[in-house]
């Protein structure tokens, strides 16, 4: 199939940049969305010239490492999938595609449509881990977890920290992707001793890197590849709440 | 063809407030903006029945009016009950507006840079960003607006402040009927700055789970519908004649 795409280009961090078109012929519906990008990067390597940047990894949907903005949607418009995913099948001949990088001040573009989203990690160090002795794996079931909260616990854990929620939006708040950390080790047993420090210290970086905050509208759960809920977000609320009376 | 957009070049250094404040954070200040407009709803539950008062007459509603400014007595000063209000209602605008003005200034620098291809709003509360702010602009004239017809009484024509019943037949005559129109708009915009507001409320303070979340979204709904229709039919009951 035959494309037409007009793709953010940016040489650096420094530099302007702008939405550039490109056409692209013989197209595979088998294709990836990533695959596809690479096709263009052959073609444009062939002519001399400089190949878009983006952002990949596992291409296998697990490792949080894609991203792009697909005609204004994170991941692009099929739910649940993350760009690696997503198949040119989903688009026909002489369609037209805008690409973007993620858009927030907490994630500046490096070139491209690649944004350093080392905000992201920050936030896990001020908090989003648990302090444990090392050693050999202790039998699985010394420590009794109910159903429920393991299979919430495990939901939230799903994050893979790409960032769609904070492209998403229009607050560039990363409210989903702190409270699906909070969410998740806040409702194992392992997680308790640090609940405290961890919401508070999370929450002061997420402010300090440039975040915004949440206004509800949910436009996160939406974008996410791994279909996490508000929910997250009020627990992170309550969590944050607690911490903070107590530590007042 | 191109887009003349410009990308940020760097983290913007947001200085940690030093010591850092719970309150301060963007939760905090969700939290102050969730209770004070928690606090707001409850005073316009209030006045909503109490405006109903206006179908029972001139003498019920004058009598209401004045009930409000001497309750309490003599236990209590004169006007007790509303300076309570007052300060209450100020206290809670000002907070209000203050986080609204820190978070509104902190997501501008958070989303510096628009998308070239703006995509239809998908989330469970679309819009709500723009209907909070917008919507809340036009609450605030409003506010101005009632202050200075039905309280100060500066725009209407029956300034003896004992006739409550008069000043509400005669801002809505129906010779003043943009009077009804601004009223019945700025309705509209407060149904859905509450449709949003009350469930996001809930949300920022006791964070519900999933089954929750969805039942405060309805019972959001139905508190905004109600509220609209209270006050609603009193301008409309007065402007269409029922009311005289």
């Amino acid at each position: 199939m035959k494309l037409s795409l007009r793709i953010w280009r940016q040489p650096d961090a420094d530099t302007k940049g702008q939405m550039v078109p490109y056409e692209i012929e013989g197209v595979s519906e088998d294709a990836s969305f990533l695959e596809m990008l690479d096709v263009l990067n052959e073609h444009l390597i062939a002519e001399g010239k400089d190949p878009v940047a983006f952002d990949h990894d596992c291409r296998e949907g697990i490792c949080g490492a894609c991203s792009l903005v697909i005609d204004g949607q994170p991941h692009g418009p099929q739910a649940a999938t993350t760009t690696c995913q997503l198949h040119m099948r989903r688009y026909k001949d002489g369609d037209s595609i805008d690409i973007e990088p993620w858009r927030a001040g907490a994630f500046p573009v490096i070139k491209d449509l690649v944004v350093d989203r080392s905000a992201f990690d920050r936030i896990i160090q001020a908090g989003g881990y648990i302090s444990a002795p090392t050693g050999t794996a202790p039998e699985a079931h010394s420590v009794p977890i109910p159903k429920q909260d393991a299979d919430a616990a495990f939901n939230a854990a799903a994050c893979i920290g790409c960032g769609a929620c904070v492209a998403a939006c229009p607050n560039g708040s990363g409210m989903l992707f702190m409270g699906a950390k909070v969410s998740h080790l806040s409702l194992m047993p392992q997680g308790q001793p640090e609940r405290r420090t961890r919401v508070l210290g999370m929450v002061a970086e997420h402010d300090a890197s440039g975040f915004g905050g949440c206004t509800n509208q949910g436009e996160c759960a939406a974008a996410c590849p791994k279909e996490i809920g508000l929910d997250v977000i009020g627990k992170l609320n309550r969590d944050f709440r607690k911490a903070a009376v107590r530590a007042a | 063809m191109s887009t003349d957009l410009q990308s940020r070049t760097a983290a913007p250094k947001a200085a940690r407030p030093a010591p850092w404040k719970p309150w301060r954070s963007n939760i905090g200040l969700k939290i102050a903006m969730a209770v004070s407009g928690v606090l707001m709803v409850l005073f316009i539950i209030a006045h909503m029945a109490g405006n109903l008062h206006v179908f029972e007459g001139r003498e019920e509603m004058n009598a209401y009016a004045a009930g409000l400014r001497s309750f309490g007595a003599p236990l209590l000063p004169h006007e007790s009950l509303l300076w309570v209000m007052r300060i209450g209602l100020v206290a809670s605008i000002a907070v209000h507006i203050g986080a609204l003005i820190a978070l509104s200034r902190r997501a501008h620098h958070a989303r510096p840079v628009r998308y070239a291809h703006r995509h239809k709003a998908k989330g469970e509360s679309p819009n709500a960003y723009g209907i909070m702010r917008f919507g809340g602009i036009v609450i605030f004239l409003f506010v101005i607006w009632h202050l200075l017809d039905l309280t100060w009484r500066t725009v209407n024509p029956v300034k003896d402040a004992h006739d409550a019943y008069g000043a509400v037949m005669a801002t809505f005559d129906p010779d003043r009927w943009p009077v009804t129109v601004f009223y019945l708009l700025a309705l509209t915009a407060l149904g859905l700055h509450l449709r949003h507001g009350i469930w996001s409320a809930v949300q920022t303070i006791a964070g519900p789970n999933t089954k929750w979340r969805k039942r405060t979204q309805a019972i959001a709904l139905a508190v905004a519908v109600l509220i609209v229709a209270g006050f609603a039919i009193v301008p409309l009951a007065v402007t269409f004649g029922v009311v005289s």
